[in-house]
């Protein structure tokens, strides 16, 4: 599929032909008169014996092609009146050529009506003389007939011209709904919505409209308009000129003006069974009728797009093509109002397979794979992945034999009792420098940063402007003026919008600028108590003694320059080791040949989250979902009490600031074995009615603890620390005990790599 | 001089570039590990400076030895040897050049192959050789760069983003180059 935007647009769309409503207008046999004449012309007979029925010159037209055709046409009738149209229609060649040609035009009469043969299709019309608002004011005369062509007159093809912002106004010398020329430049709608032109002389992004799609029936005319328009756009958009030269049509000049006539009206006289409006079709998609317009009216409707939608009228297959405007005029007449606008004419125009719009956006492709450098290996390794967004991150790796639980749990015993490793490349990245950088992040995060000294690292916490937590993570300072920030995978793109927003239209005046570092750094996450013994053998005469928990470093490793960050998400001694991006795959095989000796187990988010809730450590967007702030979720330490920081006037709200608020706990159920499903509601009984005290956040089942256990939101908190609450899981009641969040190595004895090194 | 370890992005595609491209038809391939950085500035006109010059929106400049491609107001992607820091005039220098891989897609017909998945107008009256924009190919970030009229352009993508990138490359460019 192709999307082009032009300067200037011609359209030249033309015109459908209307239907009349009549009862018995869906019988087989009655067709367009146009569509009759156009399969004649390429020699598809219809029928064998026409009669066509029209408010308009072309219903002549066509009667002529079919008798050219070799068609035989019983009669032609037309609602107009002799002498209504003026002498133009009289003296009409086409009425002359009908009559030389023995053809009898039955002025100011109408079809009212079909007549079955024993298949159901037609038969013979009945004809009667009709008012021209459509009342019936004479007795039938029946035609036999096999073929009925019907001419309401032609409707142009507005809806690119609609879909573009245009207006339609009623013609009467058209008699239809055509695109409303008012306040158009040299009788060109501007109807364009967009961004203005840049055309030379600054004319404005105009829309023309050409032929049939306006109401030009006449060829040589709708040609000439065509040609003028064409050549004003290409002019516009700054392109030659050509001249136009007519090509010989047969088109006939003297025409008469059409007759806006809607449907033939019986009255509304006889109950439903003998109602003549029941067979009177206005959309034949739909087999919806006049009588249940009429119903509609009753029924209070009074509005084109209220009736449509209480009749289905225009919601068919045609999408209105061919009954809405017919709809229009029958309302416009039934109520005795000015014919209004039509419905609303939605995109596509015309079906379009589903297919087309997805293009190249199925299968593989139907969303991009962001892939991590270490990608292969994890595959090569048997890892199961986990879309994290759009990355694909390695969320296990089951050896033979082993189901998830039994190779998380053996990750997670590998990452607290010897050493384990996490490709953690997905970390979002921003490099954000500039004098006044410090100031920046003491703004954006809710605690301070400008005290972080360099070569530091700080946990840092977002709030958005409601004071929720918006993000959080860990950002070291490289230099004075120079800091590396870390977000959560998923948040990387938005963090980066966030700051960027801040800078350009908040506070331009500071000296700051951030940009996406997210895939110039692989990061490697080696982990556990043996994790120093890893690195010695990757970084061979490193003072990797004097390297400190929260302090970055650079130095080769594996010999390649790395940036390697002292922080930790498990609680264990951690060594996030960054490397250019094309390095990856290669530090990644050195980390794991340095910690053979050691069982290097590699492990997936599924094992990181774990570790982390072990420790309490919350995932934004897991712990929280937006309506959660730092205090909820036990970060009320990183909430500066001095500074201010986006969110801050929030928090003083009545509503975040009360006692009551759901909080970060720590749950164990009672039973060691059952683990609670996140999502799970809280409440404090074993009968589990409201009120409802909070939500299960996460939940797992752990090595270290040597049973399940979960994070909570829990009305009230730490206050009922001790106590018992249920979780409503499906039909089962869960009983858990309230603890503290954090259940894993409280006094933080771990991160620098255990109690066997006692270092704290 | 050690071995060099880097693994480029699209390294694991380079034989099915290799198969899919014809030579007077399409042709794409990886160039791997082109030394890149950003370059941000508050201060246009030190960042000129530093760069020998800039510029225009839109376009991408050559300048000594490194291509300079506008990104965005005040925003430039500078391919070559790495640009001195300029410390405290408001310019941010920040090496990229492991952040993205670039593709060339090159021949007659590479025009059409990115009309499958870039909304910009391509047509030569409006991007021709020395036309740079960041933008969207298919559902990949890019920064494309026509180098040449024949067309020739380089695509210059987040390694993440590379595989995804060469993998719809080469069904786009399936039907120009099948049978």
């Amino acid at each position: 599929m192709w999307e082009i935007r032009a300067r200037r647009v011609v359209l030249a769309t033309g015109a459908y032909e209307r239907p009349i409503v009549f009862p018995g207008n869906d019988r087989p046999g009655v067709m367009a008169a146009g569509a009759a004449a156009a399969y004649a012309r390429a020699g598809a007979l219809a029928g064998r014996r026409a009669v066509v029925f029209g408010t308009n010159d072309d219903a002549l037209g066509s009667a002529l092609g079919l008798l050219d055709a070799g068609v035989e046409v019983a009669a032609v009738v037309d609602v107009r009146r002799a002498g209504t149209g003026g002498a133009a229609r009289a003296a009409g060649v086409r009425t002359e050529e009908l009559a030389r040609r023995g053809v009898a035009v039955w002025a100011g009469c109408a079809v009212v009506g079909t007549e079955a043969d024993g298949d159901g299709g037609l038969a013979a019309v009945r004809i009667a003389e009709v008012a021209p608002d459509g009342r019936v004011a004479g007795g039938a005369v029946r035609v036999e007939c096999d073929l009925l062509g019907v001419s309401g007159g032609h409707d142009p093809a507005v809806e690119l011209f609609t879909q573009a912002g245009g207006r339609t106004t009623w013609s009467p010398e058209a008699a239809a709904l055509v695109p409303d020329m008012a306040g158009s430049e040299a009788g060109r709608p501007t109807a364009g919505h967009g961004v203005p032109g840049t055309a030379a002389g600054g004319a404005p992004r105009s829309i023309a409209v050409v032929g049939a799609a306006r109401g030009t029936r006449d060829l040589s005319d709708a040609l000439a308009e065509g040609a003028e328009a064409g050549i004003e756009a290409a002019a516009q958009c700054g392109f030659a000129s050509c001249a136009y030269v007519p090509p010989a049509t047969d088109s006939v000049a003297r025409t008469a003006a059409p007759a806006a006539f809607w449907f033939v009206d019986f009255g509304r006289t006889g109950t439903a069974a003998t109602d003549p409006d029941t067979e009177a079709f206005v959309d034949l998609n739909r087999d919806a009728t006049l009588a249940d317009v009429r119903r509609a009216l009753a029924d209070g409707m009074r509005h084109v797009e209220h009736v449509k939608r209480y009749t289905t009228i225009g919601t068919g297959a045609d999408q209105g093509r061919t009954s809405a405007v017919l709809l229009a005029g029958v309302l416009a007449r039934l109520t005795g109002t000015d014919m209004g606008a039509r419905t609303t004419a939605r995109p596509p125009v015309a079906p379009i397979r589903f297919a087309l719009v997805a293009g190249r956006d199925r299968g593989a492709l139907s969303d991009p794979a962001r892939r991590t450098p270490m990608h292969d290996w994890h595959a090569a390794h048997g890892a199961e992945f986990e879309n994290v967004g759009q990355w694909k991150r390695a969320w296990y790796y089951p050896r033979d034999g082993e189901d998830m639980a039994a190779a998380v749990r053996r990750e997670c015993r590998a990452a607290r009792e010897s050493v384990a490793v996490l490709d953690y490349s997905t970390l979002g990245k921003i490099d954000v420098q500039g004098a006044d950088t410090p100031a920046f992040l003491d703004r954006v995060y809710a605690n301070r940063f400008a005290t972080l000294k360099p070569g530091r690292c700080r946990y840092g916490v977002m709030c958005g402007a409601d004071g929720m937590v918006a993000d959080d993570g860990v950002t070291a300072r490289l230099a004075e003026d120079r800091f590396h920030m870390t977000t959560t995978t998923g948040n990387a793109a938005g963090v980066l919008d966030a700051i960027e927003e801040w800078l350009f239209t908040e506070w331009p005046d500071l000296d700051v600028r951030a940009t996406s570092v997210t895939e110039q750094w692989a990061v490697i996450s080696l982990v556990g108590p043996r994790a120093r013994d890893v690195m010695r053998t990757l970084s061979p005469g490193a003072d990797l003694d004097g390297f400190g928990f929260m302090t970055v470093r650079e130095m080769p490793v594996a010999g390649v320059p790395a940036r390697v960050f002292r922080v930790s998400f498990t609680g264990e001694l951690t060594y996030e080791i960054n490397v250019p991006w094309w390095y990856g795959a290669a530090v990644w095989r050195a980390v794991m040949a340095a910690g053979a000796a050691y069982g290097i187990t590699p492990y997936g988010t599924e094992t990181m989250h774990v570790l982390r809730a072990e420790k309490g450590l919350i995932v934004a967007g897991q712990e929280t979902d937006g309506t959660v702030t730092p205090e909820d979720v036990g970060l009320g330490w990183a909430v500066s009490k001095v500074k201010d920081f986006v969110g801050k006037r929030s928090l003083a709200r009545p509503d975040t600031a009360r006692a009551d608020r759901p909080r970060l706990v720590g749950l164990l159920p009672h039973d060691p074995g059952r683990r609670l499903s996140e999502g799970a509601q809280l409440v404090a009984g074993p009968d589990a009615v409201p009120p409802l005290l909070g939500h299960v956040t996460s939940a797992y089942d752990s090595a270290a603890l040597g049973r399940t256990f979960a994070l909570a939101l829990l009305s009230g908190g730490a206050d009922r620390q001790g106590a018992t609450v249920y979780a409503v899981d499906g039909d089962a009641v869960i009983p858990a005990a309230v603890t503290d969040p954090v259940f894993y190595d409280r006094d933080n004895t771990r991160r620098d790599g255990g109690v066997r090194e006692g270092r704290t | 001089m050690t071995t060099d370890l880097r693994e480029s992005p699209a390294g694991h595609l380079r034989e099915a570039c290799a198969a899919a491209s014809v030579p007077g038809v399409v042709t794409l391939r990886e160039i791997p590990f082109l030394p890149q950085t950003e370059v941000r500035a508050r201060d246009e006109a030190a960042a000129a400076r530093l760069l020998g010059g800039l510029p225009g929106p839109g376009r991408a400049d050559r300048h000594g030895e490194r291509t300079v491609l506008w990104c965005g107001p005040g925003w430039y992607l500078v391919v070559g040897p790495p640009p001195g820091t300029a410390a405290g005039d408001g310019v941010a220098v920040v090496d990229t050049s492991a952040a993205r891989t670039t593709l060339e897609l090159r021949g007659p017909c590479a025009r059409d192959v990115l009309g499958h998945g870039c909304r910009l107008d391509l047509h030569p009256r409006v991007f021709g050789p020395g036309s740079a924009a960041r933008t969207n190919l298919a559902r990949a970030t890019v920064v494309l760069h026509q180098v040449d009229a024949e067309p020739g352009y380089l695509l210059y993508v987040g390694g993440s983003y590379a595989d995804y990138l060469v993998t719809w490359l080469l069904d786009a460019m399936t039907p120009y180059v099948r049978g």
